[in-house]
């Protein structure tokens, strides 16, 4: 990232063109993450037997538009954004409602809104839209501010309302990394460290209680996990078909398309969840670990912004995205891998799946936003002279 | 806000990234791990469960190994059978095909009950049987409109089948499907519809006929779909049995037997070959392969004439008067008598009158004591002797001992000694019981193949043939060395009778059918007199027998005087003939058991043996094997 201190001024203002802040864009981000998308993309044809039908096809105009979408979201003012940050997750609140009462009416859990184009599942939307509200929040709070325990009722209530929808959705998967994510918003905004010792005993403590409100295939899946081979063709049949795909890769793997447990239909939902398990069959673990390599290039990307961040709001967004960046990746992939158990959380970039691509390019032009104003004075409130 | 405040921020921040920065540099760490763990450490593990997930190792079963006669004519052999098979996931709509199908066959409400069921059971590109042995018509009907049954498979199977029904059902026996007991480890055992030999020689040889089951290696998906054939191994088709039997004179013999209950062998005195071996009624083969209706079932276990008996081996009997054969042989070997020694027979024992003759004969003297086959003479004898040396002749002649044919169901029989009785009954033995030993009557029990062994034994020269069922050279061909026939009994042990002990036998055996007074030329007005092909008299030499049931009352002995053939069929006496030909050079031996035969084996056992043994004799000079196949090719009989 070159000096530009000779435009720091405007620079502070935030008064750029749009052509500057197209300028101002990390291209090299970009261009890894195109990477990304590549090897996903070549996995989903492998997933289709050579066919860019049914997945690879529609997943690449996706992410052509997804690419606009990053752009034109990189250089909308940073000081709009703060200030709509509540409205924004207000929608997607008001569209989680919308699902949850469509759902319960339907008699099925369907998690998502159908906008014509597309399946919008509003959980996954409700991602970002979570750390930029409290991003927006904590950003006016300050350091005196934390240690009082009334200051953090709202951005509790924040997190906690939208995750008790998701749950009940039920997918608990996706209300485990929104808790998380925001987790960590509250951790880098200050939180004192024993407040969270407090909440994770608790949470112990509750265990007990949220089991017998798990939903029983859930609860299967938590044993099945304990002990896969209790089960081995019912519940503990996909991760254990997964781990026999993922060592019978070896380290060279199979070859592409050559994956006989993903192409034998062995391995369940070969394109989205599990799709790094047929990635690790046919690439072996150097494919792996060159996937897990580029992810870790976008985490020091994100890393890199957050500190080069100025304004506090910028940071958090910065961590909070790059953090629930990598609970994505990692809880996939640790799985499909039999570490944690099976929950339906997406391999970023790569599975096949429309919100979930949206999400994610949206995230990433949230991260590209504060890249390209790292360097803007804000207010509280986002306002241009408002300190 | 202030500057030091900012900087405090900063550095938290900066702090508290570092701490989330290395937890996710943990966790990715393990991830690699288990990563590692996964595919390097385990990988050859879980390359092993792939491959056995991905290949399905399918058991081709072996076509069954036919039964041949000594000729090479098939008696049990594969057929082609079609079955109609439907596959639901290329059938529009199954019970849209099923309709169209039961235009062209019958097809019942339950099998089609039985076939929804499984449609639903099962995967749908499964296919599943709709019906099995499809006539020809059927199967013609159904290729024809192949087009509009849209799913609908024809299919060919292999299924045993016996060309000639119920001919030697009972020593062919049959195929079966596999039960819980037969599994032995043989995968072959455990393939759906695989069946195996449960009787007689299907039973005996089946490992022999089962063969080895070839593997097909499929590449399959998860839901057991082939994708394709990775390697095939044919296994080995089972070998063919070939016996003894001449089908002509097996089919010769069930025919003379007709409705009668009864047994007919035919045997080779020198070899031991069995050219026949019939056990009347039978029953067919083929219906039990097929499986049989419960009503076919009833029938056939409710006839009192016994079809699913295999008399031959299983049934046993006193021999009556045949078994004055062994009677004079240890006269002579113990020389109690002289065979020109007489005694004088009034129809009524000297010592013991109850003891009855069914004739009065004057002086009879050894030879014409058997021909006549006076009573009173075998009483004197058998009380000289006593049972122990009567049962170490029987014993020699091949009687109360397993046939060695191997047979399921063979029966020893018994042949008395005063050991015996004593042990089983706890009694002494008395003197009625050794004159009833002496005409064959009472304890004594012999199977029919026993009495076959037995006048073999006695017409070759008191060799010890052994009956055999299999032909020992075709045996021996599997293991790639062929073995020529044994020749003509060299192989076989003498029992060391001498030979003017045979010779007197013989001539009473010889008397019996040509003699002036013979028991079978007295009653049948000389009938039984035969010409060999050459024309030569006299070839049969034979013993009669006849052995009661139950002794009749006094009271329906003079109720039936004049009437025999009111007697219930099963209080009716037993019928016995043993025999061989030609009388000088003797070659085949026959024994016939007819169960509950009006007028005893003079009359009624005796013409049958002779029309059988002629066309034994008319079939001899052709007895060369027709060729069939190489093991059957390198195994030519000896010429007599």
């Amino acid at each position: 990232m070159s000096d530009f201190s000779f435009m720091s001024a405007r620079l502070r203002r935030g008064d750029m063109t749009p052509m500057e802040k197209l300028w101002q864009m990390s291209w090299s981000l970009i261009f890894w993450l195109c990477c990304i998308f590549a090897f996903g993309f070549a996995m989903l044809i492998s997933a289709a037997n050579g066919n860019l039908d049914p997945w690879a096809g529609p997943q690449l105009v996706r992410f052509i538009v997804g690419l606009g979408m990053l752009s034109a979201l990189a250089i909308t003012d940073i000081r709009l954004v703060l200030r709509y940050a509540y409205v924004f997750y207000a929608l997607v609140l008001i569209l989680l409602v919308v699902v949850e009462v469509k759902g319960f009416v339907g008699g099925g859990a369907q998690r998502w809104v159908d906008l014509g184009f597309m399946n919008l599942q509003p959980s996954e939307l409700m991602k970002p839209a979570i750390v930029v509200a409290l991003a927006r929040y904590f950003h006016g709070v300050n350091m005196d501010e934390i240690g009082q325990p009334t200051v953090l009722l709202f951005p509790i209530a924040l997190v906690f309302v939208p995750a008790g929808l998701v749950t009940i959705q039920p997918d608990l998967g996706t209300a485990l990394l929104i808790v998380m994510g925001s987790a960590v918003i509250f951790f880098m905004a200050g939180v004192r460290m024993w407040k969270f010792l407090a909440v994770g005993v608790a949470g112990l403590a509750a265990i007990p209680v949220a089991w017998n409100m798990l939903h029983e295939y859930q609860q299967n899946r938590v044993l099945t996990f304990i002990e896969p081979e209790r089960d081995p063709l019912g519940a503990g049949y996909h991760i254990l078909q997964s781990k026999i795909a993922l060592g019978s890769g070896g380290l060279f793997g199979k070859g592409y398309m050559a994956g006989t447990q993903s192409h034998l239909n062995f391995l369940p939902e070969r394109q989205t969840d599990f799709i790094f398990t047929m990635l690790a069959e046919e690439f072996g673990m150097v494919g792996g670990l060159l996937l897990i390599a580029l992810y870790i290039i976008l985490l020091i990307y994100g890393y890199a912004i957050a500190f080069r961040c100025r304004h506090q709001f910028g940071r958090l967004v910065a961590m909070g995205i790059t953090t629930g960046f990598f609970l994505y990746f990692f809880i996939n992939i640790a799985m499909v891998m039999g570490l944690v158990p099976v929950v339906g959380v997406p391999l970023p970039f790569i599975s096949y799946g429309g919100t979930s691509l949206l999400t994610l390019m949206l995230s990433v032009g949230l991260l590209m936003n504060i890249h390209v104003h790292r360097d803007v004075h804000m207010g509280v409130r986002g306002g241009f002279n408002d300190f | 806000m202030s500057i030091t405040r900012d900087s405090d921020w900063t550095k938290m921040f900066n702090r508290r990234a570092a701490i989330l920065a290395g937890g996710k540099a943990a966790l990715i760490a393990t991830l690699i791990g288990r990563m590692y763990y996964l595919q390097v450490v385990q990988s050859d593990r879980y390359k092993t469960l792939a491959e056995d997930n991905r290949i399905n190792i399918q058991l081709l079963p072996p076509p069954r190994g036919r039964i041949l006669d000594r000729f090479g004519q098939p008696l049990a052999l594969n057929k082609q059978q079609f079955r109609v098979l439907v596959i639901p996931e290329q059938a529009m709509k199954v019970s849209t095909t099923l309709d169209a199908l039961a235009q062209l066959m019958d097809l019942g409400e339950h099998e089609r009950e039985r076939i929804k069921k499984e449609v639903g059971r099962k995967r749908s590109f499964v296919p599943i049987t709709i019906k099995e042995n499809l006539s020809w018509d059927e199967m013609a009907r159904i290729q024809v409109n192949a087009p509009d049954l849209p799913g609908i498979v024809i299919d060919e199977g292999l299924t045993r089948y016996y060309p000639h029904g119920q001919l030697a059902a009972h020593l062919l026996g049959y195929v079966s499907s596999v039960d819980e007991a037969d599994l032995t480890g043989d995968p072959l055992l455990q393939l759906p519809g695989f069946r195996i030999g449960k009787d007689g020689v299907e039973k005996v040889y089946d490992l022999q006929l089962r063969g080895k089951g070839g593997t097909s290696q499929v590449e399959v998906n998860a839901y057991g779909r082939a994708i394709r054939e990775l390697e095939r191994d044919e296994g080995e088709a089972g070998a063919d049995v070939v016996l003894t039997i001449d089908e002509r004179i097996q089919s010769f013999a069930g025919q003379r037997l007709g409705e009668d209950s009864a047994s007919v062998v035919v045997m080779d005195v020198h070899t031991g070959d069995l050219l026949a071996m019939v056990s009347n009624p039978s029953f067919d083969s083929n219906a039990f392969s097929r499986g049989l209706t419960t009503d076919e079932w009833k029938g056939l276990v409710n006839n009192d004439h016994k079809p699913l008996l295999n008399k031959v081996v299983s049934a046993t009997y006193s021999p009556g008067s045949t078994f004055k054969l062994v009677v004079t042989l240890a006269a002579l070997e113990h020389n109690v008598i002289s065979p020109e020694a007489t005694c004088f027979c009034n129809g009524r024992d000297p010592k013991i009158p109850q003891f009855q003759c069914h004739k009065t004969h004057g002086h009879v003297n050894m030879v014409r004591a058997i021909s006549t086959s006076c009573d009173i003479y075998f009483y004197e004898v058998a009380r000289r002797l006593g049972p122990d040396k009567i049962a170490a002749m029987a014993k020699q002649l091949g009687l109360g001992q397993i046939s060695g044919i191997g047979l399921p169901g063979e029966k020893v029989g018994l042949i008395p000694t005063e050991a015996w009785k004593k042990a089983a009954r706890g009694e002494r033995w008395t003197t009625g019981e050794t004159m009833n030993t002496g005409i064959g009557q009472g304890y004594v029990s012999i199977t029919p193949i026993q009495l076959a062994t037995m006048v073999s034994r006695v017409a070759n020269g008191a060799l010890a043939v052994k009956p055999r069922l299999v032909r020992p050279g075709v045996v021996a061909a599997q293991n790639g060395t062929i073995q020529p026939e044994d020749g003509a009994g060299a192989a076989y042990e003498s029992l060391n009778i001498p030979m003017e002990h045979i010779s007197i036998l013989k001539q009473g055996m010889f008397d019996v059918v040509n003699g002036p007074d013979g028991a079978t030329t007295a009653r049948t007005g000389g009938k039984l007199r035969t010409k060999d092909p050459n024309g030569n008299l006299w070839l049969l030499s034979g013993k009669t027998g006849t052995a009661q049931v139950r002794s009749l009352s006094d009271a329906e002995r003079a109720m039936y005087k004049d009437k025999p053939e009111l007697i219930p069929w099963k209080l009716r006496d037993n019928a016995f003939f043993v025999c061989f030909a030609p009388s000088d050079a003797p070659r085949y031996a026959i024994a016939v058991v007819v169960d509950h035969a009006l007028g005893g084996g003079g009359a009624f056992a005796a013409p049958i043996a002779r029309d059988i043994m002629e066309e034994v004799l008319r079939l001899d000079p052709s007895r060369k094997p027709r060729v069939e196949g190489d093991q059957i090719a390198a195994v030519t009989e000896q010429p007599t």
